[in-house]
């Protein structure tokens, strides 16, 4: 059974048709083409096709695309500003090395989006809960945890990252 | 040293933008107009007859294009041993075993249609223990083969082992086992295959060797009736790789034959079930190790006999015994060595690479058995590892030169960051474990080579053509850096293609950790023959000797008058605009002088090779059996780190994978079965498992190594997991000598100790199976 939707995907507002048994990652990726939100499982256990819906980070291979309707939709394509400029979280994965093969990248962005925007001052055990349905093979999380900490204002004091010396690279809690 | 603009920098991967905003295209992203989606159908049984199979129902649905099973297709031979085919005929040897294919216009008719396929079986014995595989009478899962044991030469012995042992003032004695892991690429396999009117392939396909798959891929057209045609393989992204990448794969092969029969380019794409149970695991090993030493803790002898569980089929698992002769006859000085693997067919799923090659088992035995020998000399196990550490100038008796290392530094790096001496509470302890890895290429083939082409365009811009793979771990940005720094230029002005084997020179693959130093010299070298072109140029251009420019800056420059000086570009434009123009291109194709193996296994097979050590402070839980790790150093000599930021991510990525091999991961199978075909089951680790970690970092210059540096991809993993059964040990005195270290395993091994049995009771000798509890 189709029916119509509305609803804000990235900041416009969208009005369509959609199937019932669709689920929500089916409606960004084959519906409108957006294939940023991956599927690395389809069961809600890897959380590659995060996405936000209004505040809050939901696996989008579980939600059901009719539940959409009347709500604000945030995929990774969504979080850049229009001239490119990259949102803060982005940015500090790049440059802290959160990305590696880059398959769990979205899902990871977006949890800790959703993360920060709630607790701006998300301590690291608030990082490692909100992330903890993000699955990561390459980078062992410790930099994406680092790139994370580094744009949350959690305890000036806390060093994020020892720098790395020419002879002894350091880290610890 | 020099002092360096781009090399040493923590330099963000290249590609690192377009991953975060979602940009980049994996194999799930990709669409060809008209394409189709094939699906597989695998085996019901782990052995058994095909007796018949009935694809009727099957076609008659709409939107299937085709249904194949093995007696559609010609002979097409896969894998190291060329003993599988992409479509099993007359009969199956393990649950993934592929019986049937589908083409159709969407993935959900395929799967309809695979449900609409009646295959018939009659079962056969079948054989999931390898150990009981090799004994008379067991059934044969290749009968043309007329035993399971594999034909492969896995032998060597080195000085004499017999006397030392007569000679040991100490020695030890047992048995270690791991058992499968797999790789879980967060990004899972998938392939499309497009056919032209005249029959060239172009294959899009995760693979971490284009060259050698573009050959398999050729040798199958070859078979198909197809002969002196193109193969272009087309790497999308690839969303890890950790080996798994290796080799080339059925669902490869099914993609082409669809293709082929449809005339429309056909998609295979794995969901995650799939990726589980139909993609090749860490070979599992049964160790029988001694080692031995004299009074004054000096190494005598080394005695190994191993056996892998090859599972059905023969992928590249069945070659880790090659790798692991280098920590066997190289993980400290021995004299006396011996070595024998024996591989043998069950119906088990089938061993392909994965990250360390068979080091990470081969450690584990070794460095658990380093410890237990410690113990019986009454030696400090640092002290003793000390006594026996790899010095630079070594040659072992495999014929391994040891150029650089800092092993004995590494182990001192642990000791002082894990501040060994601290008094440790109960329950506490502490362990270490030391690597060696090939550093510098690995000279599995007859080449080790890597070709780069590398071009300038009318801005100063490069593009850079390699034959390496970057699966995420950031070989491009590595190269980009070398690059750079060679042609005084910035690395954003260079732009590494490595995707598509039309344009891309040869390369032998990215493994054994060769790529920074392969690749890396490879474009070393064509980078310096470009800057000796410019600079020639640059020479009549700015009327200068040539041996007072340099390129900096992205310009030429003279080194004593500040005036003289032109935009590298300008230099290209004057180049390109002129009677007579030139372009400005250069090739380099790096081939180290390392050794193939001999019929006696000994050759130097890498240029150089890697060095650390892990150590590590756990807790363990003696009424549960539950291990938390409370401090974890991984010390490497690396050479030189390029990018010390994706350096530390090899180390962190490799760390927590070792740390899953030692804890958790396995794949369940029963019967041949896997049980576990998901995540939730097969625990890889989360963020919430996290270990605190410190990653001191060695430079010790390599000569031959690109600005120094060795290979870091793999040895992150090797001696994770025996580091923390020597850590266990500590704790509690149980040696656990079975992988993964479940807290089921450690309480076992706890009650053992204290005589109680598996249910906490105190054992009456006379009755002591009564408590059985199955893991």
């Amino acid at each position: 059974m189709a029916h119509e939707i509305s609803f804000i995907f990235n900041g416009n507002a969208m009005k369509m048709n959609i199937e019932d048994h669709w689920t929500l990652l089916h409606l960004i990726r084959e519906e409108l083409g957006y294939t940023g939100t991956k599927e690395g499982c389809g069961s809600g256990e890897c959380g590659a096709c995060t996405v936000i819906v209004d505040d809050k980070a939901v696996n989008s291979c579980l939600y059901l695309a009719a539940e959409i309707d009347g709500k604000q939709l945030t995929t990774i394509e969504g979080l850049a500003a229009a001239d490119g400029t990259l949102h803060p979280i982005q940015k500090s994965f790049v440059e802290k090395g959160g990305i590696q093969c880059g398959f769990c990248s979205p899902g990871m962005i977006l949890s800790a989006k959703a993360l920060l925007d709630k607790t701006p001052n998300a301590s690291e055990i608030d990082i490692k809960e909100a992330i903890a349905g993000n699955l990561c093979r390459c980078t062992g999380y410790v930099q994406i945890i680092d790139s994370i900490k580094a744009v949350s204002g959690y305890g000036e004091d806390e060093p994020h990252v020892v720098a790395f010396k020419t002879d002894e690279g350091e880290r610890g809690e | 040293m020099q002092n360096l603009c781009s090399v040493g920098k923590r330099v963000p991967k290249l590609d690192a933008v377009d991953k975060a905003t979602g940009r980049v295209k994996y194999i799930q992203d990709l669409k060809v107009a008209g394409m189709l989606y094939g699906k597989i159908l695998y085996s019901k049984y782990a052995h058994a007859k095909i007796v018949k199979i009935n694809t009727t129902r099957a076609r008659e649905l709409p939107g299937v294009l085709a249904v194949l099973t093995g007696d559609d297709i010609p002979d097409i031979r896969m894998g190291v041993y060329k003993d599988n085919r992409p479509l099993k005929k007359e009969k199956v040897c393990s649950f993934r075993d592929e019986v049937a294919a589908v083409a159709a216009t969407s993935p959900e008719i395929a799967e309809a249609a695979l449900k609409r396929i009646e295959v018939t079986y009659e079962a056969l014995p079948a054989i999931f223990d390898p150990e009981a595989a090799m004994k008379e009478g067991a059934p044969l899962i290749h009968e043309a083969h007329k035993t399971n044991v594999l034909k492969m030469p896995w032998k060597l012995h080195y000085g004499d082992v017999e006397a030392a042992k007569k000679e040991a003032a100490h020695t030890v004695e047992d048995r270690f086992t791991t058992t499968w892991v797999t790789h879980c690429c967060m990004g899972t396999s998938g392939a499309i295959a497009d056919f032209d009117p005249a029959n060239n392939l172009t294959i899009h396909t995760n693979t971490q060797i284009p060259s050698l798959a573009q050959k398999d891929f050729l040798e199958a057209l070859k078979t198909m009736g197809i002969s002196d045609r193109r193969v272009r393989v087309v790497k999308p992204c690839i969303g890890g790789g950790f080996g798994s990448k290796l080799d080339t794969y059925a669902y490869e092969y099914i993609a082409i034959l669809l293709a082929f029969h449809t005339r429309r380019p056909v998609k295979i794409e794995f969901d995650r079930t799939e990726e589980f149970i139909a993609t090749s695991t860490r070979q599992p090993t049964i160790t029988h190790i001694s080692q031995g030493c004299d009074q004054n803790g000096k190494l005598l002898f080394r005695d190994i006999a191993m056996i892998l569980d090859n599972g059905a089929y023969t992928s590249w698992g069945a070659t880790t015994p090659s790798v692991m002769m280098m920590p066997i006859t190289t993980l400290y000085r021995v004299p006396n060595v011996r070595y024998e693997a024996k591989c043998v067919y069950t119906n088990n799923t089938y061993a392909q690479a994965m990250r360390g090659y068979g080091n990470p088992q081969a450690t584990y035995a070794i460095e658990s058995t380093m410890d237990m020998l410690a113990e019986a000399a009454g030696i400090d196990p640092v002290e003793f590892r000390r006594i026996n550490a790899n010095q630079p100038g070594d040659v072992s008796t495999q014929g391994l030169r040891i150029t650089t290392c800092g092993l004995t530094e590494c182990m001192h790096a642990v000791k002082e960051k894990l501040e060994w001496d601290r008094p440790r509470q109960a329950g506490e302890g502490i362990g270490m474990a030391s690597l060696i890895h090939v550093g510098g290429g690995a000279r599995v083939y007859k080449s080790d080579g890597c070709g780069t082409i590398i071009k300038m365009d009318d801005f100063g811009k490069i593009d850079l053509f390699t034959g390496a793979t970057d699966m995420g771990q950031g070989s491009d940005t590595v190269i980009a850096q070398i690059v750079a720094e060679e042609l005084g230029l910035e690395v954003d002005d260079i732009h590494v293609i490595h995707t598509d084997t039309d344009v891309c020179p040869w390369d032998v693959g990215s493994h054994a950790s060769r790529t920074t130093f392969i690749a890396g010299n490879a474009a070393l070298g064509a980078a310096r023959k470009l800057k000796a072109r410019i600079l020639e140029m640059g020479a009549k251009l700015l009327e200068s000797p040539l041996e007072k420019l340099n390129l900096q800056g992205r310009h030429i420059v003279h080194q004593d008058d500040a005036e003289k000086k032109m935009a590298i570009g300008k230099v290209l434009r004057k180049a390109h605009f002129s009677h007579g123009g030139q372009m400005l291109m250069a090739e380099h194709f790096y081939d180290p002088a390392n050794e193939n193996m001999g019929k006696d296994f000994r050759g130097n097979m890498s240029m150089t090779y890697t060095f650390g050590t892990h150590g590590v402070r756990v807790k363990v839980d003696e009424e549960t059996g539950k291990v938390e790790i409370l401090q974890y150093v991984a010390a490497h000599d690396v050479g030189k780190a390029i990018n010390p930021l994706l350096l530390e991510g090899q180390v962190y990525g490799g760390v927590m994978m070792g740390v899953g091999y030692a804890l958790t991961e396995q794949v369940i199978s029963e019967k041949g079965q896997n049980m576990n075909p998901n995540f939730r089951d097969y625990k890889i680790l989360t963020a919430k498992d996290v270990v605190p970690i410190k990653a001191p970092v060695l430079e010790t210059y390599d000569e031959d190594g690109p600005f120094g540096a060795k290979g870091i991809g793999e040895p992150g993993c090797v001696p994770t997991a025996p580091a923390i059964a020597n850590a266990i040990y500590d704790a509690v005195g149980v040696r656990i000598k079975e992988l993964p270290i479940t807290p089921e395993r450690v309480l076992a091994a706890i009650r053992e100790k204290k005589g109680l049995d598996l249910c906490g009771q105190a054992v009456d000798k006379g009755d002591a199976d009564e408590c059985i509890i199955e893991e």
